[in-house]
């Protein structure tokens, strides 16, 4: 069904308007204008009397078609009950085309590799800059606590506290526990072949204690509580609030990254001992049931497997992973600007950049403890 | 019976009103913010809905919306319960609204021409070439540049917030129009010209219009009627009938310093 038919009676020009004119037909409307002939020469007068629902939009498209293909002095006149909003848009038209011309879109200029190798160079450095100087302040107001107590916001990191530690003890405890049921149970298997099962014992105790439960515990702590720290400082940052503090003579960071950071390094070394301890339990269990080593054997065979350092190897990981992780969602959370979008990518950096970090730190602190015989 | 066709017109539209509120009640917990409010909106008109702080202006608004159920009390549009209605028949009442929120709430990951064609694209299937002209037209509409079109929520000052949302509001071509609060926050010259923009974009899109505003020059210089919740109720007058109103929370709005100010300033020119 035609929309537009288009006459030519001498020197005058007819068009006649039918169908539906609503926003559901504008896609047709737009296909048969630009199928209509140009350019247009002489006096135009459009017929509205066949036009149904006609809408702003879709007397936008035939105004803004006619103004390109007919001469500048078209004269266009309505006639069969015209919209009564084609005044309106008529005067808006050729505003639009008198006040900008065509308009022009700007192209954003391609870059070349080259450039933009230097772009992402020159972004790593004052990035590098940004993070060492965010850990500067951090530090500053560390330092300034040890003088003034009252800086490190004690209710502040009491909150934290329990938030980024106490709640995460259920869901700590569950994964230490079956990751070390699985670690056992595998370990079982192959040791069977030598009729060595008992040193699962050892197997378990040695994972736990100085890898599984401190990484295990930092990798769940980055997701829930790094995570955490990003969106609520996002938030802030979003609604203005930092700014709000910093115009009020407070510090941001004393205020909200250094109790979270504090409280976090006060949390995971717990959580980690938490961990470790179901971490053997979950050995154990295993041990009973499916090797019959009964309880006191375990212990037994514990105590000679361990050495003086194998718990502490572990847990001094802890605050150091605790402080990265602490440091990384802060950082992230107060980087977001403008926009909701920025908040998720930014969230989701901090626990990508915080698990990655937690884990180089871990190798550094191998190859540190093999060197040093701890 | 009015011989002119002026005056059935007008008879007829005020016995079918657009909105009509029945007994709304809204609670939250203990803290009742409706009791028993009630009030009608006719066909083209503008109406101002004032208040004072935490009586629930933005809570009605948000009913009317049906963003809220109440907890007693019918709200009608265009004659049909809202709480009666069919899916389908309520996305079509939903889809003839325009709205604009306090804050502008133009979706901040998007640009302008974007947001305008979020609505667009998610109602009518259109090629990207009728979306970019009806940015340009809706832009126009309500006097922003087309080089706004490419800008992000954030990029805007304030004032241009309030018209990029007006856009979006604008864009699938409403019936009714909801504001809340669409002045707040400009400067006097902005805000004086969002209420020459309305007014306009009113007699000229024949829009039957909502605002939630505090702004007195607005509602003065705007409004064919306002209702003002007192007490969980609406009153609801024309402003020559509210100015003699002797109630004395309207009294104080509608004759403090501010409202005097306001009152000489708009008679100034008449007398």
């Amino acid at each position: 069904m035609t929309m537009l038919a288009l006459h030519r009676d001498g020197a005058d020009w007819r068009l006649e308007l039918s169908g539906d004119w609503s926003l559901g037909g504008l896609e047709q409307i737009n296909a048969e204008l630009r199928a209509l002939p140009g350019p247009i020469t002489g006096p135009l007068t459009c017929d509205w009397s066949g036009a149904e629902h006609p809408s702003i939009g879709a007397v936008w498209a035939l105004l803004t078609r006619l103004a390109l293909i007919g001469n500048a002095q078209l004269q266009i006149r309505h006639e069969g009950h015209p919209p009564h909003t084609i005044e309106l848009l008529q005067k808006l038209n050729l505003e639009l085309c008198t006040a900008h011309g065509k308009r022009a879109v700007a192209l954003p200029g391609h870059e070349g590799a080259i450039a933009r190798l230097g772009r992402w160079t020159v972004l790593q450095g004052t990035e590098a800059e940004r993070v060492l100087g965010f850990f500067g302040r951090i530090a500053s107001v560390l330092g300034a606590g040890l003088s003034h107590p009252r800086a490190l916001r004690f209710p502040s990191v009491v909150r934290h506290l329990h938030e980024t530690g106490v709640t995460a003890i259920p869901i700590v405890s569950l994964i230490a526990f079956l990751i070390s049921v699985v670690v056992a149970y595998l370990g079982a298997q192959q040791l069977s072949r030598f009729g060595a099962t008992i040193f699962v014992v050892d197997l378990v105790t040695i994972a736990v204690l100085r890898e599984m439960g401190v990484l295990l515990t930092a990798i769940i702590v980055a997701g829930r509580s790094g995570s955490a720290f990003a969106a609520e400082i996002g938030v802030m940052q979003l609604n203005e609030e930092t700014d709000a503090l910093r115009a009020m003579g407070l510090n941001p960071i004393e205020l909200l990254v250094v109790p979270r950071v504090i409280a976090l390094m006060i949390a995971m070394p717990l959580l980690t001992i938490v961990a470790d301890a179901m971490g053997l339990a979950g050995g154990g269990l295993l041990s009973l049931v499916q090797l019959h080593i009964p309880p006191a054997q375990f212990v037994t065979r514990l105590r000679e497997a361990l050495s003086p350092t194998t718990f502490w190897s572990g847990l001094v990981k802890a605050p150091v992973f605790a402080l990265l992780i602490g440091m990384v969602g802060s950082y992230r959370g107060m980087q977001v600007r403008e926009s909701a979008r920025e908040l998720g990518r930014m969230t989701t950096m901090a626990v990508v950049q915080s698990i990655f970090l937690v884990i180089l730190a871990d190798a550094l602190f191998a190859i540190l403890f093999v060197q040093i015989d701890f | 019976m009015a011989a002119s066709t002026e005056t059935a017109e007008s008879a007829g539209a005020a016995a079918t009103p657009i909105i009509r509120v029945r007994g709304l009640v809204s609670r939250f917990g203990s803290q009742v913010v409706h009791d028993g409010l009630a009030f009608e909106v006719r066909p083209n008109e503008i109406m101002g809905i004032v208040g004072g702080s935490g009586t629930g202006k933005s809570v009605l608004l948000r009913t009317i919306l049906g963003l809220r159920r109440p907890q007693a009390g019918t709200v009608e549009v265009y004659g049909r319960d809202i709480e009666q209605v069919t899916p389908p028949e309520r996305l079509a009442m939903v889809k003839s609204y325009g709205v604009t929120f306090q804050n502008g709430a133009l979706i901040s990951s998007l640009t302008v021409a974007q947001n305008i064609q979020l609505p667009l694209r998610e109602s009518y299937s259109m090629t990207e070439d009728v979306l970019d002209e009806l940015v340009q037209l809706n832009l126009s509409l309500v006097g922003l540049a087309p080089d706004a079109a490419e800008k992000y929520p954030a990029q805007l000052s304030g004032g241009m917030v309030k018209r990029a949302a007006l856009a979006r509001a604008l864009a699938l071509e409403p019936k009714l129009l909801f504001l809340d609060e669409p002045t707040s926050g400009l400067d006097p010259i902005s805000a004086s010209d969002f209420d020459a923009l309305l007014l306009y974009l009113h007699a000229e899109l024949k829009l039957t219009v909502v605002m939630i505003t505090h702004d007195l020059d607005s509602l003065f210089r705007t409004c064919d009627r306002a209702g003002v919740i007192v007490d969980g109720h609406m009153i609801t007058d024309t402003l020559p009938g509210l100015l003699r109103n002797t109630n004395p929370w309207i009294h104080e709005y509608f004759h403090g310093p501010r409202a005097r100010a306001v009152e000489r300033a708009v008679a100034a020119p008449d007398g």
